[in-house]
């Protein structure tokens, strides 16, 4: 599904990733952990489309498709998904409404017909039961005075409306508390399914007990330097990122 | 319409020389342009009105005469030559078209994003309008359902001579010629206008629209608009549509005055869309208005304003507070992009006690301009426990723009309650590649945040003016970001 082959980019001249590879395919999940400063939010932004970012060098595929070619509303389209690290706020836009217009354009820009109210209302209604979302959490303005597990648990709602193809969790993990977590983990695996791929950007390996990871790869100095099953990442949590740093040298 | 080709042009270009060579004197003098006593007494007489309303007329021109035109607001412009404006000249009548082929397709484009039907588009561009068709009849019920309530709703020259015990009573009550440069020379000269009453007790059953009797005056360059609520009365009043305005008039002096008798409550909602000037800065109407409104016991008018157009707007919405229990309420949406500038904001004085009002100000700046909100809250000695509350917020796009609040509170009374807020936003790339990333373009995601930063106040309008107000909003904002 997922294709980056000797992936180069920088952001103000500076290298961030140094030929970095990856292959994810349909059905899998995918863990990238490595210390602060490797590189692991700017890849999530970069197959997004960020356009700060620069690739000076390599390609990303999606499904055979040159994602470096689209604009990020495309890549959005053609089923790119990113759980923002800190999603914004957008003072009176409601969840409902937000989600709504990113439903229509999408289709819209498939050449389809807004989705009909009554569908649309049955799809939030099921997806929200999925994810325990109050009601009333969905008219409220998008992001603004959210708790953090609040604001986490609204990407993974999006998600579930959204049904992308390739889904990258930044950081997802951060700033919940242990029932935030289980709540968000327990989402993710439901949405799942062997058509579609996941990735979770992280940190420490919490989030790892509750969506096990078929692949663990360790990103360091902009590329990835280990790959190993899910007791990888028991492994650096218990003994840190520096054997690796060290044995790399 | 045949086509312009070159040689149409070179035949142009030929009698050009001709139009405004040295033959510019004689039609000058045709035109007579210029202000003074014999022209306002022109005027007048053109309008065959009484001889109070021509003495009315002549002390405002006095009185503007020994005027200056106001410096004090943040915006900038070649200071209009008032002598050189004809100003009996009777409004230009459009030339009537047969059917909207032969109207310019930006325009039509235009009043279609903005969801006008065909019917209104006609009416819009001056087309001429199928006798069998809806909005003619529409036009008629509407105005025999008025009658059958007793209200008056025609042009301010129709109603000085029907009803001139009314508006002799009212005009310059609430906004007097002295009051300020522009309203001076409004009274010398105004043209047209609405004249509204609603008889004491009688709730007006539908919106009255200036677009209803549009046709009747065409709009002028000096309107001036009187609207009585008698006791316990409503009306809910629409002035301007959304569809984009192109007039010759480059300085437009409204002067709009609303008195809101004991329990009356006025709703005045504004959409104003004259021609901004072109995305360099050149041309475009400069519009200074004044409006205000006069509430007595338990009273309440509300203000609300979408202010997408003009080059130079002056504007400041206001209410006097004068019966006790009485409410004043402002809600604007101010759009500057290019290289527009608006002044704009409000005045509440709180006279009597127990009074309340509400402002809520939202403001938009892109490209270069700048866009300024001005209030003035003001709480008189006698006012006991008066209320305010002002939200001024502020969303500016891009780097070249302006944002300003100048807010004043003058408070004389100490069991006053003044409370103040504003802020400043931007619309950050943080924001638009949020909405990109699910899959919502930057000119639907730019449309999408300011219509959420604008929903106070979008909330406020009537429904099918919401509408338009909210397409129209992303039409004056497209392209602001690169």
């Amino acid at each position: 599904m997922l294709k980056i082959q000797n992936l180069h980019a920088e952001i103000e001249e500076k290298a961030i990733l140094k030929g970095l590879n990856l292959s994810v395919n349909a059905g899998e999940v995918h863990a990238i952990m490595g210390p602060n400063g490797a590189g692991k939010s700017t890849l999530a932004n970069i197959i997004a489309g960020k356009e700060e970012y620069e690739v000076t060098q390599g390609s990303i595929e999606l499904n055979n498709e040159d994602l470096n070619e689209l604009a990020p509303e495309e890549r959005a389209h053609a089923g790119v998904f990113l759980s923002f690290q800190y999603p914004v706020e957008i003072p009176g836009v409601s969840v409902t409404n937000f989600i709504k217009t990113a439903i229509n354009e999408t289709r819209k820009a498939k050449g389809l017909e807004d989705m009909p109210a009554k569908d649309m209302l049955k799809k939030i209604r099921e997806k929200s039961e999925l994810l325990e979302i109050d009601r009333k959490f969905l008219s409220r303005s998008l992001n603004e005075g959210f708790s953090g597990g609040e604001k986490k648990r609204n990407e993974i709602f999006q998600m579930a409306m959204l049904e992308p193809k390739l889904a990258i969790l930044d950081e997802t993990d951060s700033g919940l508390d242990i029932d935030a977590l289980k709540v968000v983990a327990n989402g993710v695996n439901k949405l799942k399914s062997k058509d579609n791929a996941v990735i979770l950007i992280t940190h420490y390996q919490r989030l790892l007990d509750y969506i096990v990871p078929d692949y663990v790869h360790v990103l360091h100095d902009g590329k990835i330097v280990k790959t190993g099953d899910a007791s990888l990442a028991k492994e650096l949590e218990a003994k840190g990122y520096d054997w690796i740093k060290k044995e790399l040298v | 319409m045949s086509k312009y080709t070159e040689d149409d042009l070179k035949e142009e270009l030929k009698t050009k020389e001709y139009e405004y060579g040295f033959y510019t004197a004689i039609e000058s003098e045709k035109f007579a342009k210029g202000l003074n006593e014999d022209v306002v007494r022109a005027i007048s007489k053109k309008k065959n009105e009484p001889e109070w309303m021509t003495e009315w007329r002549l002390e405002a021109f006095k009185i503007w005469s020994k005027m200056e035109e106001p410096e004090w607001a943040n915006v900038k412009y070649p200071k209009p030559n008032f002598q050189d404006i004809a100003y009996y000249s009777a409004p230009k009548k459009k030339p009537k078209l047969n059917s909207l082929d032969e109207v310019d397709p930006e325009l039509l484009a235009t009043f279609e994003r903005l969801g006008i039907s065909l019917e209104e588009q006609k009416k819009l561009a001056n087309v001429a309008v199928d006798v069998v068709m809806d909005s003619v009849s529409v036009a008629t019920t509407f105005k025999e359902t008025l009658a059958e309530k007793g209200i008056i709703f025609m042009p301010i020259s129709e109603a000085i001579e029907k009803h001139p015990d009314l508006v002799k009573k009212y005009i310059g009550s609430v906004v007097p010629p002295s009051d300020n440069f522009y309203a001076a020379l409004n009274s010398a000269v105004f043209s047209d206008g609405s004249f509204c009453y609603i008889p004491k007790g009688v709730k007006c059953p539908m919106e009255l629209s200036t677009y209803f009797r549009i046709n009747e005056g065409g709009t002028g360059q000096f309107e001036r608009t009187l609207v009585v609520a008698d006791e316990s009365s409503y009306v809910s009043y629409l002035e301007g549509c959304t569809a984009p305005q192109r007039d010759e008039n480059q300085l437009h002096a409204a002067v709009v005055e609303l008195i809101a008798l004991d329990d009356a409550e006025i709703k005045y909602s504004t959409v104003q869309n004259w021609f901004p000037g072109n995305a360099e800065g050149k041309g475009g109407v400069f519009n200074f208005v004044t409006k205000r409104g006069l509430c007595e016991t338990n009273a309440k008018i509300s203000w609300t304003q979408v202010e997408t157009g003009s080059a130079v707007t002056w504007k400041y919405p206001s209410c006097i507070l004068k019966g006790n229990y009485s409410v004043g309420e402002f809600y604007s949406i101010a759009v500057t992009n290019n290289f527009q500038q608006a002044d704009t904001g409000t005045k509440m004085i709180h006279l009597g006690k127990n009074t309340k009002s509400t402002i809520i100000s939202k403001g938009i700046s892109a490209g270069q301009s700048q866009n300024s909100y001005r209030g003035l809250v003001q709480v008189n000695s006698r006012a006991e426990n008066s209320r305010n509350f002002s939200q001024c917020d502020s969303l500016l796009m891009g780097n070249a723009c302006g944002a300003h609040t100048f807010p004043y509170i003058e408070s004389k009374n100490k069991s006053a309650q003044i409370e103040h807020e504003a802020t400043t936003s931007k619309i950050g790339e943080d924001q638009l590649f949020y909405c990109n990333q699910r899959g919502i373009d930057t000119e639907k995601a730019i449309a999408l945040i300011v219509n959420g930063f604008s929903k106070e106040v979008l909330n406020k309008l009537p429904m099918e003016f919401a509408v338009e107000a909210q397409k129209l909003l992303e039409i004056s904002l497209e392209g602001s970001v690169g």
